[in-house]
């Protein structure tokens, strides 16, 4: 396999190949790894052979279908290829690619639950969901396990489809997830994905669009919680190509504890032909105590002055000391105070992702990481059906 | 019968320029059922009194004491003054987004009363609140005081007085940038509040206008960081034909001599 060279640009990746080795070895000195711990990447970047297999499930619902697929299959697709060495590592080292399709014209009421768990040592993964023309449907993926992993999911939306992505990362505290989500649309196809992130040691998480016909609308959301030395980092690169396409990227982090590192990094590119497009990307920190560090570098690239819109913002903030002890002068102890301002501070992603019950099991989570369980399901009137 | 006591209170802010002092000597005793108003020139340190009494971090005490029936005030953190009985209505209420007045409320209700009230009672409590105070009923839904004009954020300080019931509430300039209406508004609610007996009133203020709806058993002249001046509620009405002039004029003099 040769590598393909991508047209030129700034930000787009200049070679896309599945061979691990079109890629040289990253060193730390490259643009795109300047931020990531190479040392905790448990050795994915040279080239580690697979020593586990992940337990990939899927609910089986009507309407969708699930095969394995030989990688040799799909290995054609070059916008569809990777990017980097461990997302060509990824591929190459995956047993097959797990197959999700949904038939056109199909409405599927229930979300498809997707589980990826990665048992200790490394291991690979590809998913591919495949939504046909007209049809709606949502997926919730979620990482769990303690290993060493890498993957691809692949979301590729046909004309006029309605797709929803939650991807949750929710690894226990030694694991690492490389992974790349690609989203595909075509015509006015319509897709939605969340990045939540929560557990890991290292995660690194790339999603990228591509358009393949005008009207293309993705809104892509992220959300990260990063405490006790953990590195997050999230890179999103837009790809608009068409006329008419839309885009909407928000993504908001808290962390706290020394060590801890997030990273963001926005690329959008609009391309000459790109007329009428309208994009926008905005990352948000919440910075909760000394010691923890956000990066945060959006870029937006336009070869074309002919938008509806465009534009980018990023913000930084630490945790408001008034806000505090505005909370506090109210009877409130310190963990749920802070609990409230970093519930309120997700409050516009979560109730944003369109998948049933996510955003109170994340806030669950992230809840008892900041120290509180029992108390806020009540007060916070979680559980007010059971106590009326 | 609660009681606050402060006695010689000093306390200074940390700014670039070094320590700087800004309450020297306060000494006053709120009891339950009573209601002090402390009047003052901007910037004499009426809020600062106000934040060193409800635990603001800013504010280093370095003299004196605060107790609340014997209590030791100045050794509770914030959240446990609150709980203590202490309230403080804020002259600049804190923006906080994406946390529901409604989330806010049950739970700063459930910190202080100790237990979660039951939620169908609560729904009739905080919606017959909010109505008294004129409130509309969507506001339980927006972020605490994000948006909020000036008025309504003094309206929704006083719905918290009315559902945390303290002892001993402070209020800080509740009646600045209240129009006639609300300022009325406001008043009843506070008066409200105050019938029930329950509690002692600090009613901090730079103008006369609110005292003419809320009736202080005591006046305070409040200037250069302690009480200069105690009386009556005629004392309001000397401040209101004469001003602050002839009291900052003694304290010019006082530090001259
Ligand atoms: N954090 C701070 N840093 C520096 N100076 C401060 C700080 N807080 C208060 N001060 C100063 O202390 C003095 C008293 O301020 P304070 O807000 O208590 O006055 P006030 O009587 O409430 O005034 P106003 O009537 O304007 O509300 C002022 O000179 C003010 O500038
Ligand atoms: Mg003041």
């Amino acid at each position: 396999m040769s590598p393909v060279m991508a047209p030129a640009s700034d930000h787009a990746p200049l070679v896309v190949s599945y061979d691990p080795e079109a890629f040289e070895v990253p060193t730390g000195r490259e643009e795109e790894w300047r931020f990531t711990p190479l040392a905790r990447l448990g050795g994915l970047h040279e080239h580690p052979q697979a020593s586990a297999v992940p337990k990939v499930s899927v609910s089986s619902l009507d309407g969708v279908t699930v095969s394995d697929v030989p990688l040799t299959e799909l290995q054609g697709d070059a916008s569809a290829a990777p990017i980097d060495r461990i997302s060509a590592i990824a591929w190459s080292g995956a047993e097959s690619v797990t197959l999700v399709a949904i038939a056109p014209e199909t409405t599927v009421d229930e979300p498809v639950e997707i589980s990826i768990d990665t048992p200790a040592g490394v291991s690979f993964a590809q998913l591919r969901i495949e939504v046909g023309a007209f049809s709606h449907v949502s997926v919730a993926i979620r990482f769990t396990g303690e290993g060493v992993f890498a993957g691809g999911i692949q979301v590729h939306a046909a004309d006029q489809s309605k797709a929803t992505i939650a991807t949750v990362v929710d690894q226990d505290a030694s694991a690492v997830n490389v992974s790349r989500l690609h989203v595909r649309l075509g015509r006015d196809a319509v897709v939605k994905s969340s990045i939540i992130t929560l557990g890991a040691d290292l995660v690194r998480m790339n999603a990228s669009v591509e358009y393949t016909a005008p009207g293309g609308d993705v809104e892509l959301l992220g959300l990260f919680f990063a405490d006790g030395g953990q590195h997050h980092e999230h890179r999103v690169f837009v790809d608009h190509s068409q006329p008419h396409g839309r885009s909407s990227v928000i993504y908001k982090g808290a962390l706290e504890g020394e060590g801890t590192h997030t990273v963001w990094i926005g690329d959008v590119l609009v391309r000459a032909d790109a007329i009428g497009i309208d994009t926008y990307e905005v990352n948000r920190n919440l910075v909760l105590s000394d010691g923890a560090r956000a990066d945060s570098v959006p870029n937006l690239e336009l070869e074309t002055g002919e938008v509806v819109g465009a534009g980018h913002a990023s913000a930084t903030g630490r945790f408001d000391d008034e806000q505090m002890f505005y909370l506090r002068a109210r009877g409130i102890d310190e963990d749920l105070a802070r609990v409230l301002v970093v519930r309120g501070f997700f409050a516009d992603i979560l109730g944003r992702t369109g998948i049933p019950g996510l955003a109170d099991s994340v806030m669950r989570t992230i809840d008892a990481r900041l120290g509180v369980t029992d108390l806020v399901a009540d007060v916070l009137g979680v559980d007010d059906e059971v106590d009326s | 019968m609660s009681t606050l006591e402060i006695v010689d209170l000093h306390a200074s802010v940390e700014t670039d320029t070094g320590e700087q002092p800004i309450l020297r000597g306060v000494d006053l005793t709120i009891s339950q059922g009573q209601t002090h108003a402390v009047m003052g020139p901007n910037g004499s340190g009426k809020s600062t009194l106000a934040y060193v009494i409800a635990g603001h971090p800013k504010y280093q005490v370095t003299q004196g004491s605060i107790t609340l029936d014997g209590a030791d005030v100045l050794e509770m953190s914030v959240d446990e003054r609150a709980r203590a009985g202490l309230f403080l209505a804020m002259q600049y209420p804190v923006e906080i987004p994406g946390v529901s007045v409604s989330n806010f409320l049950r739970t700063s209700a459930t910190a202080v009363r100790g237990e979660a009230p039951k939620l169908r009672l609560w729904l009739k409590e905080m919606k017959e609140a909010m109505a008294a105070l004129s409130i509309d009923p969507s506001f339980a839904e927006r972020s605490v005081n994000e948006g909020f004009s000036g008025g309504e954020k003094k309206r929704h300080e006083i719905l918290q007085l009315e559902l945390l019931k303290p002892k001993i509430a402070i209020l800080d300039e509740t009646d600045s940038g209240l129009d006639v209406d609300a300022l009325r508004v406001v008043s009843e609610g506070v008066n409200r509040y105050r019938e029930s007996g329950q509690t002692g009133t600090l009613l901090i203020t730079h103008y006369t206008r609110i005292l003419r709806y809320i009736h202080p058993d005591f006046v305070h002249v409040f200037v250069d960081g302690r009480i200069v001046e105690s009386g009556g509620p005629e004392l309001a009405t000397t401040l209101e034909d004469e001003g602050y002039e002839k009291f900052i004029a003694a304290v010019r003099a006082s530090v001259a001599s």
